[in-house]
């Protein structure tokens, strides 16, 4: 860099402006040649992403009839079974964010206070679960949970349970299964931000005389906290569009969000119901992110596309 | 750093702490072995553990002409979709760290869309646009919806490759007489190759697991293999299925690992 500029600085001596001009073309040209470079990329998203929402939203905008209307968007106060569907689904995000955050905290915890190389190996059953494929741990949790699975004959053969449990194919089911895959959306960020914690801290506290549980309540907490609500935002956000899990293990009983699109778009064929349960899903999970982002000046990191 | 982990607890004070923990990671990995040790069993009834040992399942997979098919469609796609994505990512990578261009935020903004909208709201979107294209059910359009969802992972991973990289040396090639191309060629691929490696292999497994934009877009002849255990799952509990699925957890490991490899070195 200095090398460069020291040039470019020679460049602009008493006949600058002479230069300046040729200076500017080739800065012009250098990022027309940039351009080019992002614009198949971004082409691409913008044909098969921006292009087809604005064109869903647009449809929204219209009844069967063709008529500009609110209709699409007014049956969801008015018809029982969208209610129901919110309410599942809001019901579904906010138990799989809590679990998440109880079984998710200590886990990401011990793994900050571990010593490096044991916490790179505890770490492989958090990434491994994590780039495994959806579809293959919902099917697991199908064979272990269904009526005849793992868990319902090993609790008959020790006697806790006469009668199997229903847990596949139904709330519970969908319930395990999303916090399975959640998981690792917590812990990531969660203990991203825990390692840097600054350990001085946590010392000072303790030469202080802090008991290792006051020194974890009053300084390390709430150091965490940023990095905890950022796993919560994502795991909240990506529970209310997630459709795999509740579709196989819900039974058909339990209808969320995501499925709701599924069923008005490819049963029914009805675009605009589907379009505008679309958009005001879009239009929470950006609330959701924006208010984040506004509450702690920090973006919600690590929002990978697993799902 | 050495300092790390220097606080008077002993080990064994956090001794809840590390039983906690360790029952969180059971639950993490637990089914994913549960899967692998159940795959060779003999029954059809899926018991655990297994009393008979056979490797059935993997016969009635490869097999069935069925399943080598969408195996097949979703190879294809998954090895075309590491190709056109790290190309895209890896020059949309490089423009964004020149840092030169207006609207970076914007950009940045667009090309991570597909991590933060709805992959419902994607894959319904995306139908809708093939409807009228005619690129529903088309390897291409497979590979289009693809290589979308892969490339935010490939800008972020060359992006870092290019972080820790001195593009002094790319301009010293050029002041002395390389060309753009080929100082980019010669002198800075070689030395971000390994995260260009690594992005590839993320774009192939996000491709290969991806189901919910292949629910709505792929079907007949190119029905891929996620598409086809979704709907396998949705009729009954096939352990053939336990059988395609450890294939696919090896398969992750297998990549997950040189995706790891490739990261350290450079």
């Amino acid at each position: 860099m200095s090398i460069v500029s020291a040039s470019l600085d020679h460049a602009g001596g008493p006949d600058g402006a002479l230069n300046g001009d040729a200076l500017n073309a080739d800065a012009r040209r250098e990022a027309r040649g940039l351009f080019a470079l992002l614009s198949p990329g971004l082409f691409l998203v913008f044909a098969v992403i921006i292009v087809p929402i604005g064109w869903l939203f647009w449809l929204s905008l219209f009844d069967e009839s063709g008529q500009l209307s609110a209709a699409n968007y007014a049956r969801f106060f008015e018809q029982a079974s969208y209610i129901k569907t919110f309410v599942t689904t809001f019901k579904v995000a906010f138990i799989v964010t809590g679990a998440c955050v109880l079984f998710g905290y200590p886990l990401a915890y011990m793994l900050s206070q571990l010593p490096r190389r044991a916490a790179s190996i505890c770490l492989i059953f958090v990434i491994l679960p994590f780039w495994t494929s959806v579809l293959v741990r919902t099917y697991a949790w199908l064979v272990i949970l269904q009526r005849k699975g793992l868990v319902n004959t090993w609790l008959m053969d020790l006697g806790v349970i006469g009668q199997p449990l229903p847990l596949a194919n139904n709330f519970a089911g969908v319930v395990i299964g999303m916090t399975h895959i959640m998981l690792p959306f917590l812990v990531l960020p969660l203990y991203a931000s825990m390692k840097t914690i600054d350990v001085d801290c946590l010392r000072a506290g303790m030469n202080l005389g802090a008991s290792p549980a006051a020194t974890f309540r009053q300084i390390f907490f709430p150091l965490s906290l940023p990095g905890l609500a950022s796993g919560v935002v994502i795991v909240f956000v990506l529970c209310l569009g997630f459709f795999v899990t509740p579709a196989l293990m819900g039974g058909g009983k339990v209808i969320m969000w995501a499925m709701r699109m599924e069923q008005t778009t490819s049963l029914y064929s009805n675009w605009g119901a589907g379009a505008a349960l679309g958009v005001v899903l879009l239009a929470v999970t950006l609330a959701l992110l924006g208010l984040f982002h506004w509450l702690l000046g920090a973006r919600a990191t690590g929002v990978w596309s697993r799902r | 750093m050495s300092m790390e982990n220097a606080l008077p607890i002993s080990h064994r004070q956090r001794l809840w702490l590390y039983a906690l923990g360790g029952l969180v990671m059971l639950f993490l990995i637990a089914p994913s072995v549960i899967i692998v040790i159940m795959s060779f069993s003999d029954s059809t009834l899926l018991e655990f553990p297994p009393q008979e040992w056979s490797l059935r399942w993997y016969e009635s997979y490869f097999g069935s002409v069925e399943w080598r098919d969408a195996t097949i469609v979703s190879v294809k796609v998954a090895v075309m979709t590491a190709i056109v994505a790290t190309l895209l990512g890896t020059a949309a990578a490089y423009a964004i760290n020149a840092r030169t261009l207006r609207l970076t935020s914007a950009i940045n903004a667009l090309l991570t869309a597909s991590l933060i909208i709805p992959v419902i709201l994607i894959g319904i979107g995306t139908f809708f646009l093939y409807a009228r294209i005619g690129l529903n059910n088309t390897l291409t359009g497979l590979v289009i919806a693809h290589t979308v969802q892969a490339l935010p992972l490939v800008v972020l991973t060359v992006l870092s490759g290019l972080r820790s990289y001195d593009m002094n040396q790319e301009m010293v090639a050029r002041s002395l007489g390389a060309g753009r191309f080929s100082a980019f060629f010669q002198v800075t691929m070689p030395q971000i190759r390994f995260s260009m490696v690594s992005g590839a292999l993320f774009a192939f497994i996000t491709s290969f697991d991806e189901v919910v934009v292949s629910l709505f877009i792929s079907g007949g002849e190119t029905t891929t293999l996620t598409r086809r255990m979704f709907n396998a799952l949705r009729d009954q509990i096939d352990p053939t299925i336990a059988a395609i699925s450890t294939c696919l957890i090896v398969l992750s490991i297998v990549l997950l690992s040189a995706a790891q490899l490739f990261g350290r070195g450079r």
